[in-house]
């Protein structure tokens, strides 16, 4: 068995609007190893969601994905019909969204939902399947499991909600757990449950998760590598001490900065990036980030830069990094 | 001059929940809560949600009647006044930048209303000369004027916000969550913009945030809130590093630090359970079903805000036991 889980080479996903096409994901490289928590970092509509879809194949029609490839478990997810995606889907990588209110179906009870997607994949009868549903309700923290399974998702609080949606997600104990900003909805208290759970979780199934936020407090608590998105591009990707400690990338580290930290015991002021993302709709030339960069190069908004390996595992996608590379010549300053 | 510019004193907000005529039911967003803003400063009112951070906002600047207590402004008492010369000097900023502006008014008229509304532009000119400086003011230009809010981004719609509520040149403004559904780097723009504007107009604000991160770095002081009640309050250094409560505790010990190895030294206190509905919150002290240390008295008497050192406040009845 081979120690990569997940590899997505190089891959250009693009909605086709009546507006015009909207390059959603722009060369996007990210591997992963088993085991590992990835986090995807990034603002609303740098393309995290849509990565985590592609590998779903849930980018249905305007989307289309253009070039790349998928490489699951040693298998192209890419070139999968739909009945093997079908397959795929639940049963071995699965999804937790963002919203547990609108991903549940409020008409169905909470055992009808678990079950659905036990006896889709494992060919239990209902009597069985509803054992298993038990089981994993007790799992994922849920107590009065019996009352639990004959309520509807309105009768649940949101925390409630979301286990139960994580419960679907494990249903068939996947070998990847994608998480869509999972405690975005929730309260300080209650997301702390959640995490914890998921952690947990990892460690008693044994799988790897992907972990979509926009919170750099949870990539740092729970993550082990970092891949950090702006427009449709990776622009870094590191291990967590990497990305938090040695930042290299412009992006990388405004956001860093533009945080305020609870922890400081003075008061400092916020370093704030100016100007708004990218409208991708006609991106620019080069570096996406270009615009909003502070040390931003004459080559920076006619090229977009190669990536850059800072170490093992940690590289960037930034013309600063290179810029040694041009001052020994080693590559022509066009 | 008072240097208490708004008070609050036993405030109760109650809305009505069904339940038969005879015997009504109410949700307690707000009960029995006493504070006070003094001139220039910011207080930040932290909570999850349905805890009555944001109802005890519209309380003050009268959006909702309170059901008892008062509100002092400025040492009058204005909680039966005509509130129409108020609104001049008491503002707010909504959540939601999508949902607090009108779609069918351009942003001009939209900041121009209240301007219109007070009488502030003896002519027309001098009402677009106004409009476009304060669209300066926070960042927008005079291009921007004859626009919609829908050819605006989140954090460009709540700069509009902020110079509608800057439009007549207020001496208080509630900040309601305005930066909660801003993207993290737009919200740092967002939060040096009020910074700001504090300093160039010696702006009062009551700011109401669920993330305690924000709230530390905007705010002298600090109101944990729990249930409708104050369950601390203290000084932003001191209830960040000295807090006492255990609400508090395991709150701040909940939030996710943006730093790996600070988050790695951290031990998390999880709580179990979820808030309890305000329609029937416990008795006694509220937060007492979630809490480690609860014992016997606290399901009878309901713990009062305590000074524990200079200007800190606590409400719990085993201040000795929490660690």
């Amino acid at each position: 068995m081979s120690e990569i889980l997940l590899d997505i080479k190089n891959i250009r996903l693009s909605f086709f609007t009546a507006a015009g096409e909207v390059k959603a994901l722009n060369d996007v490289s990210i591997a992963m190893n088993r085991g590992d928590v990835l986090g995807i970092v990034g603002e609303s509509g740098s393309g995290k969601s849509v990565t985590a879809y592609s590998i779903m194949g849930l980018t249905a029609h305007p989307g289309k994905l253009i070039a790349g490839s998928i490489e699951f478990n040693g298998e192209m997810i890419n070139e999968m019909s739909e009945k093997e995606m079908r397959n795929l889907r639940g049963n071995e990588v699965s999804m937790v969204f963002q919203d547990p209110m609108t991903s549940l179906n409020p008409v169905y009870t909470v055992s009808n939902q678990i079950c659905e997607s036990i006896m889709l994949h494992t060919g239990k009868n209902k009597k069985d399947a509803q054992k298993r549903a038990l089981e994993l309700l007790d799992l994922v923290g849920i107590n009065e499991p019996q009352k639990r399974m004959k309520q509807y998702p309105h009768e649940l609080s949101g925390g409630m909600r979301q286990r139960v949606m994580i419960a679907i997600a494990l249903a068939c104990e996947p070998k990847l757990l994608i998480a869509d900003e999972p405690t975005t909805a929730l309260d300080v208290t209650i997301q702390a449950q959640i995490l914890e759970l998921m952690m947990e979780l990892k460690e008693k199934i044994g799988m790897s998760i992907i972990m979509i936020t926009h919170d750099l407090g949870i990539v740092a608590n729970m993550c082990s590598k970092i891949a950090v998105m702006y427009a449709g591009k990776v622009v870094e990707y590191g291990s967590v001490d990497e990305i938090f400690y040695n930042p290299m990338h412009e992006y990388t580290k405004g956001l860093l900065n533009s945080i305020p930290k609870l922890y400081e015991k003075e008061r400092t002021k916020l370093i704030a990036i100016e100007g708004t993302p990218v409208d991708l709709l006609n991106a620019p030339e080069g570096c996406p980030f270009a615009p909003r960069c502070d040390s931003c190069m004459k080559i920076c908004l006619r090229k977009m830069p190669e990536y850059t390996a800072v170490k093992d595992d940690h590289y960037s996608a930034c013309w600063l990094l290179q810029r040694e590379e041009f001052a020994q010549g080693g590559k022509s300053n066009e | 001059m008072n240097k208490r510019l708004v008070e609050v004193q036993n405030l109760k907000e109650y809305f009505h929940a069904g339940g038969s005529p005879f015997k009504p039911k109410y949700i307690k967003a707000v009960d029995d809560v006493s504070l006070h803003i003094d001139r220039g400063e910011t207080l930040g009112l932290v909570g999850e949600s349905g805890c009555g951070k944001t109802t005890i906002g519209r309380t003050i600047i009268r959006l909702y009647e309170p059901t008892s207590g008062k509100i002092i402004y400025d040492g009058v008492d204005i909680t039966k006044v005509n509130m129409f010369p108020y609104r001049r000097k008491m503002q707010i900023v909504f959540q939601d930048p999508y949902a607090s502006l009108d779609p069918r008014m351009t942003v001009g008229d939209i900041v121009g209303e209240a301007i219109d509304i007070h009488k502030l532009a003896p002519t027309k000119r001098d009402r677009g000369d106004k409009i476009i400086s304060l669209l300066e003011r926070v960042g927008l230009n005079c291009e921007h004027a004859n626009r919609y809010p829908h050819e605006f981004s989140g954090g460009q719609r709540q700069r509009i916000g902020i110079a509608r509520a800057l439009a007549v040149d207020p001496e208080f403004i509630v900040c309601d969550e305005p930066i909660s559904a801003l993207d993290v780097s737009i919200q740092a723009q967002v939060i040096n913009m009020f910074e700001s504007l504090q300093e160039e107009m010696g702006l009062t604000y009551l700011f109401i945030a669920h993330e305690l991160s924000v709230v530390k770095h905007i705010s002298n002081r600090i109101g944990v809130m729990y249930l409708g009640k104050i369950v601390e309050l203290a000084n932003n250094y001191e209830l960040i590093f000295h807090c006492v409560h255990p609400y508090t505790k395991s709150l701040i010990s909940a939030i996710p630090v943006a730093d790996p190895i600070q988050s790695r030294k951290n031990k998390r206190i999880i709580l179990d359970g979820d808030v309890p509905s305000p329609l029937n919150p416990p008795s006694g002290c509220r937060f007492r079903t979630r809490c480690r240390y609860a014992t016997e008295i606290c399901s009878q008497q309901e713990p009062e805000l305590k000074e524990v050192s200079a200007g800190h406040f606590a409400a719990c009845h085993n201040l000795d036991k929490v660690q």
